[in-house]
Parts: C-alpha cells; sequence; structure tokens
C-alpha cells in the first residue's frame, strides 16, 4: 500500500497529511481490500454514500479519481477519492486541482465513529475530527437532524417508504433510506460515547432513547425484513447481525446474502463463472411464488447482457431483488447502481462472455471433425438447395456418412474452426473434391442426395437408347422398323435371326450374298456412322420386307444368290465366307442375320465393286427408294411431334394466363 | 380501429413471404416495404426469420418519414423484441408487457412523430 503517493492515476501526486493517511488508511481497511489492493466496490459504495454528497458528485469523484477507467478501486484511487469528497464536502468542485491543497478530512457519516473507535490512541485525530465535524455543519450535521425525527416514523413503520420522500431532495432515494439507516444503526452500535460525540455537534439527538429501543426494533426490523445496512458495521458487527439481512432499500447486497446466494446459485449450477440458462433460473425463481410479471420485470432488470441466461452477478441480482420483493419492496425500474453486476464486483471480471464462448467453442470443437460435414452440408445446400444448414444437419450428414470423416479429416486440419458461410465459399471449390468423394459412399449410403446423384447420372446414359426408339411414335411401322434396326445394329444377330417375320438382319451385312453386294456397299460407305447404318438397314430392312412381302425376295435371292455364285469361282477367299453366309442366309433368307458385318462388309466391299453395275444400280435406285420412303416417314413423324409440341406449348401459355389471373395483385 | 388494417395487411405479407419459392430463408429479405397504402396512411411490413410479423401504419401526411427510418424502426424493434423473447418467463403469444421494450416503442414513435 504505497501511501505516500496516494493517487495512482494520471500520475499526479497528492500529499496527504498524517491525519489524512491514518484516515485514508483506517477507511481503506475498512473497505476489505482483497489481496491484490483492489476494494470491495460494496464497501467502496455504502462509504461514499455514507459521505452525504449527491449522486453526480460520487460519479465525479469515482470518474477523477480513475476508478471508472480501471473499473476497481486501488489504493491510489481510493486515496484520491477521499480528497476529492472532502473538497466536495468543504464545497470545491470536483477537481484534482482542488485536491493538490490541504484540505480537511472528508466527513463520513456513521463511519467516523468506526474511525474513532478505531484510533482512539489518537486524540489528535479525534480532537481535529470532532472539530471539522463542527466546522462542518452545513452537510453532514444536516441529515441527521432530520434523524431523530425520522428515527420515530422509521422504528414504527416496518416498510421505509416513508423515508424515500422525506429524503428524495436530499439524495437519490435509494440510496438515501439506506445512509439514513445506516446512520442510526451505525450509530447505535458504535457506542454511546461516539455518538455522543457526534451529538454534540448535532442538535439534539434523541439517540439514547432511540438506541435502547433501536435494538428491540432492530430485532424487530430484522424479523420483519428490515434492511440492515452494515455499512458502518465491521466484520464483528455483520457476524452480530447472523441473521439474513434483507437489504432491499439500499439495493446492496450484504456478504451474508452474497454467500447465500453463492450457494444457491451452486445448486443450480456448480461452477460459478458459468451460466445458469433461463429455463432453470425460470424454474428456481418460481418457486418464490412471486408473479410471472414481477418474476419477467426482475429477469428484465437483472439480466443486463440479454443473452437468456444468468451470470453468476447476474443470478445475485435477480435474487436480491426477487428477496426484495418478498419482503415487500417495490420493484425499482431501472436496475439500481449497486445491484449492477459490473459496480457491484468490480474486481470480479464477468466472464459471460467466456463462458457463452464455452458453448460455442464446443460446438466449433464438434464442428472441426464435422467441418468437414459442414462442408458436405453446404455442398448439399448446393446440390439439393436445402435450407441453412444447422447443428441437426450436420449430425445427420455425419451419421449418413461416417465414411466420410477420413477423408475430410485432411481438409478441416488445413483449415481452422469455419462457419458456414465461410465454408460456403470453400465449397465450391471443394465441391469437386466433394463430387468425386462423394461419387464413392453414394453406394452404401442411402440418402435423398446419393439417389439424386444417382438420378443425375442415371440420365445421361439411357438417352442414347431412347433416341433409337420413338415411343410416340404414331405409325407402327415406323416402331417395328427401329425395333428392328435397333435391334439388328446389336451384335445380338443370331437371336435376332430366330425370330420370325425378322427380316434380314440390319447390318448391312448382307445375309444374302447377293445382298452383300449392295449391302455391304452401303454399309462400307457409311459404315462410320451407326445411324447411318440403321438406315440403309432400314433401307436393307424395307427393301428385305417389300422383297418379303412382294415375294419377290426368292427371285431376287436366287438372283443375288446367283452373281456370287458365278464369282465364287473367281474369289475364292471372298466366296468361302460368303458361302457359309448364304447357305446361312438362304434358310434364313425370311429371318435373316448377317453373321459378322464388318469383316464381311469389308471382304464383300471389294466384291461389290466387281459386280455388275446394272444391278448395282438397281439396287442403289432400290435403296435410294427405300430412303426417300424412311424420309417421308420420318417427316411425318416429325410433323405429328411438332403438332404435340404445339398443343404443349397452348396448354402451358393457357396455364400461366390462369396463374397471372390468379395471382392477387400486388402493389409495391 | 387499426386492428381492420393491421389484419389486412397481414394478407399481404404473406403473399410476400410465400411468393419467393425458391430463395431460402436466410436469403429472403427482412424488411418488406410499403405494404398497401390507403388514402389515410401506409402499412409497411416486417418479418423475422421466425416469420414473426412486425406492421407499421404510418399517417399518409407524414411524407417526412423516409425508407431508411422506417428500416432503422424496425431493426429496433426486432432487437427489443428479441431481448424480450430472451426472458424465460415471458410466453411467445403473451402480450409483451415489458416496460424497456414499451419505452423503447414509445420513444420510437415520438422521434418518428
Amino acid at each position: 500500500m504505497d501511501q505516500g503517493s496516494a493517487a495512482g492515476t494520471g500520475g499526479t501526486f497528492i500529499s496527504l497529511s498524517d491525519t489524512e493517511q491514518r484516515c485514508y488508511s483506517g477507511l481503506y481497511a475498512l473497505c476489505q481490500p482483497d489481496s491484490s489492493g483492489k476494494l470491495a466496490a460494496g464497501k467502496v459504495a455504502e462509504l461514499f454514500r455514507a459521505s452525504q454528497l449527491p449522486a453526480e458528485t460520487l460519479h465525479q469523484v469515482t470518474e477523477v479519481c480513475g476508478a471508472k477507467r480501471l473499473g476497481y478501486f486501488g489504493c491510489g484511487q481510493f486515496y484520491v477519492a477521499l480528497k476529492l469528497m472532502a473538497a466536495a464536502q468543504v464545497g470545491l468542485p470536483v477537481r484534482l486541482e482542488s485536491v493538490a491543497g490541504e484540505l480537511p478530512l472528508p466527513v463520513f457519516v456513521g463511519i467516523m465513529n468506526e474511525l474513532e473507535m478505531r484510533y482512539p490512541n489518537h486524540p489528535s485525530t479525534n480532537e481535529s475530527q470532532p472539530h471539522i465535524l463542527g466546522s462542518l455543519t452545513g452537510s453532514a450535521p444536516r441529515p441527521p437532524a432530520d434523524r431523530p425525527v425520522l428515527r420515530h416514523p422509521d422504528t414504527s413503520m416496518d416498510k421505509q417508504e416513508a423515508w424515500s420522500p422525506p429524503r428524495s431532495p436530499g439524495i437519490s432515494p435509494p440510496r438515501s433510506p439506506s445512509a439514513y439507516r445506516s446512520y442510526p444503526y451505525g450509530a447505535q452500535r458504535n457506542g454511546t460515547d461516539t455518538l455522543l460525540a457526534h451529538d454534540g455537534n448535532v442538535p439534539g439527538r434523541l439517540s439514547v432513547p432511540q438506541e435502547n429501543s433501536s435494538p428491540s426494533h432492530y430485532s424487530l426490523k430484522l424479523q420483519s425484513e428490515h434492511p440492515v445496512i452494515t455499512c458502518v458495521a465491521s466484520v464483528e458487527r455483520l457476524v452480530e447481525r447472523a441473521e439474513i439481512d434483507y437489504s432491499d432499500e439500499p439495493w446492496r447486497i450484504t456478504e451474508e446474502q452474497r454467500e447465500y446466494y453463492t450457494n444457491q446459485f451452486r445448486s443450480l449450477q456448480p461452477d460459478l463463472n458459468a451460466l445458469i440458462m433461463g429455463t432453470v433460473a425460470k424454474n428456481f425463481f418460481t418457486k418464490s411464488k412471486l408473479p410471472i410479471p414481477e418474476l419477467s420485470h426482475i429477469w428484465e432488470l437483472s439480466d443486463v447482457d440479454k443473452d437468456g441466461a444468468l451470470t453468476f452477478p447476474e443470478f445475485c441480482t435477480a435474487f436480491h431483488l426477487i428477496v426484495a420483493r418478498k419482503n415487500g419492496y417495490p420493484l425499482p425500474e431501472t436496475l439500481p447502481a449497486t445491484l449492477r453486476p459490473g459496480f457491484v464486483e468490480p474486481g470480479v471480471v464477468t466472464v459471460p462472455p467466456s463462458e457463452a464462448t464455452e458453448p460455442l467453442i464446443v460446438f466449433d470443437d464438434k464442428m472441426m471433425p464435422g467441418a468437414n460435414q459442414l462442408e458436405m452440408g453446404s455442398v448439399d445446400l448446393q446440390m439439393t438447395s436445402r435450407p441453412g444448414v444447422t447443428a441437426k444437419q450436420d449430425t445427420r450428414d455425419e451419421s449418413r456418412k461416417p465414411e466420410f470423416s477420413p477423408k475430410r479429416i485432411p481438409d478441416p486440419h488445413e483449415k481452422p474452426i469455419q462457419r458456414v458461410s465461410t465454408l460456403k465459399p470453400d465449397s465450391p471449390q471443394e465441391l469437386d473434391a466433394n463430387m468425386k468423394s462423394r461419387t464413392r459412399p453414394r453406394s452404401y449410403s442411402s440418402t435423398s442426395i446419393d439417389d439424386a446423384m444417382k438420378k443425375v447420372e442415371e440420365p445421361p446414359t439411357p438417352p442414347p437408347r431412347p433416341q433409337k426408339t420413338h415411343s410416340r411414335a404414331s405409325s407402327l411401322d415406323l416402331n417395328k422398323l427401329f425395333q428392328q434396326s435397333g435391334q439388328g445394329s446389336r451384335p445380338s444377330q443370331h437371336s435376332l435371326s430366330a425370330k420370325s417375320g425378322w427380316l434380314p438382319p440390319p447390318p448391312a451385312l448382307p445375309p444374302r450374298p447377293p445382298a452383300t453386294q449392295i449391302f455391304s456397299f452401303l454399309p462400307g460407305s457409311e459404315k462410320s456412322s451407326q445411324k447411318a447404318v440403321q438406315q440403309p438397314n432400314f433401307a436393307d430392312f424395307s427393301k428385305f420386307r417389300e422383297e418379303q412381302e412382294s415375294s419377290v425376295r426368292g427371285g431376287l435371292s436366287t438372283e443375288d444368290l446367283a452373281p456370287p455364285k458365278s464369282d465364287s469361282t473367281l474369289r475364292h477367299q471372298g466366296h468361302a465366307p460368303q458361302k457359309p453366309v448364304r447357305r446361312k442366309l438362304h434358310p434364313e433368307s425370311e429371318s435373316a442375320t448377317p453373321p459378322s458385318a464388318t469383316p464381311y462388309s469389308a471382304a464383300t466391299l471389294t466384291k461389290s465393286t466387281q459386280r455388275p453395275p446394272p444391278k448395282q444400280k438397281r439396287e442403289i435406285q432400290m435403296a435410294i427408294r427405300k430412303n426417300r420412303e424412311t424420309n417421308a416417314v420420318l417427316t411425318r413423324l416429325n410433323s405429328e411431334l411438332q403438332q404435340q409440341l404445339k398443343v404443349v406449348h397452348r396448354e402451358r401459355v393457357t396455364l400461366e394466363s390462369q396463374l397471372e389471373l390468379l395471382r392477387p395483385v400486388a402493389s409495391t | 380501429m387499426f386492428h381492420y388494417t393491421v389484419h389486412t395487411s397481414l394478407d399481404v405479407v404473406e403473399e410476400k413471404i410465400s411468393g419467393v419459392g425458391k430463395a431460402l430463408a436466410d436469403q429472403r429479405e427482412l424488411y418488406l416495404g410499403l405494404l398497401y397504402p390507403t388514402e389515410d396512411y401506409k402499412v409497411y411490413g416486417y418479418v423475422t426469420n421466425s416469420k414473426v410479423k412486425f406492421v407499421i401504419v404510418v399517417d399518409s401526411s407524414n411524407t417526412s418519414l423516409r425508407d431508411n427510418e422506417i428500416r432503422s424502426m424496425f431493426r429496433k424493434l426486432h432487437n427489443s423484441f428479441t431481448d424480450v423473447m430472451c426472458n424465460p418467463f415471458y410466453n411467445p403469444g403473451d402480450p409483451i408487457q415489458s416496460k424497456a421494450f414499451d419505452s423503447i416503442v414509445s420513444t420510437m414513435m415520438v422521434q418518428a412523430c
């Protein structure tokens, strides 16, 4: 404790006289400094109030001395504050300059008795103090003068509301009763000698009779929820007033009360630094049987940070207010300064922010391994346009894709804890990775996303198939035609051959040797495109069918067969494959299947060139005709589809117009 | 007497929030703007993410009120409403009896007028 340099704030150095030093050290000790030299704010507040300075002055003092800035009263701040209060009591403005000079000691009514008690060895002090007290008749004695008047009504009345009105002009109502309350009790407790010493300066106080009655009244009041101010009392006095005191009016929490509240807090929440959840607190406070609106009001007052939960100071405040209310005191409209968590315990760093982050931290920890799932979740969002990612979704994703976690672990490690908002920009980057990784587990995770993914991947494959078949085609011929062609193009030609009614095989490949000449020519020229092959196939088929229908086929076949036969001698190699083919085809002339199309066509390609031109020409012309017919059929199909498209368009337009009509007129 | 107006404006609010089907809830604008002008007054709407609707009815003669002021009013309303909701003793649906809320609303209205 540096008593020499009283002012630790702002580097100003204020000298203290011996008396001042003694007094201040006494007051300092009175205010229960803790190990680091900070003073208990409650005690300091009591002391300040005992100085009987107006609230604004006290605020100024707190500000100037630096305690407001620091948040607590250290030794230096306290001394400066004391000097400032002395200056204020003398009438000087609350400034550091005013305390530079010699000032009388600040007067704390009710506390000076304590000091006198403590320092009986300093007669000089005692002499000076009463002297000083005598000189300060303006401020200090006046309120005490009213005390005798008020004591009667006070003692007679349990409620202290009567105190407030008469006191309001002097000091703020919540404080005045407290201060005034303190005086009688403090004075009473201090003993009659000091009281009389006080009274020596003050016009007749009915202290003695009051004192006699006061203990009884005191006990009475204790029972009747009397607010006991312990501002003057030392720790021993506190012990004397061992009963639970409900200090409502001063809105100050005593040590006993604080211990009681602490125990209650512990019963709800073992950790003093943690929060009590709103519902827990609600159940607890409902037990007090106060009406819900009042509880609601108390909550509003005490939950300063508006987080729906109570920290330990908030809890004390709320409990205190409930106690006050139960004792009959009206609830204040705003939270009294002493009950504010920040003021009452300036030394205690309120840890709601850190505690509030604890659950968040837990969540974030969960998010670390679950960050991947969050990414997954965000990807899911993008994929399936679901509503925002929530923890539930994360857990759901987690449960759905546990196999993802090993893959995802590298990602979270790279990144710190991320929120969904930050993940979203990352998700596009990882979208590919997600996609790739997602495709893998899709097989064993049955989720809609996977189904969607599957569906997304499925469609691409089918299209080629349907393109070959036109289900909407009204012409059966075409269907049959396409089926034939489609199936014909497949290598499953052997199976086709077994079917009856099948015309000779598609792939151009010349089931028939004669046909081979032409068909091989055609497919040979259009071998590159499958569709093109189809067309010649169509042509082939149609040609075949026509031949079949026209029963010219036999002639044709014979005709076709004839040339190969004639050429068989010429091209032994070509014939070799042809002959067996021919044999196959011949019996299968009605349902022919071209054996190996491509090699056959390649083999026959050479032959085709050697075929007699007239037959080739005829075949070409036939093919052309067939192509034209196919074209006609296709155009017919096209027109039909166009008509259907138009119909659908019309329907869509009508629906849209109906929708527009149904939509209500919206202004803005 | 304003209840009728407010009830009719609720339909407009519903229509506005249900119209945007493709956008997600958090993409949707909370401030709905001028809902419904009549000859006497203008109605402004605001909806929270929990579908709690705030409706402000302003006299049409008061042309000095700008859109930004209305927005700030809604923001203050929203903040004080969340404070009220934080109170565990408050059951959603009850009439709000919070004095802090009332004071904020009154000061806001005084400022507007």
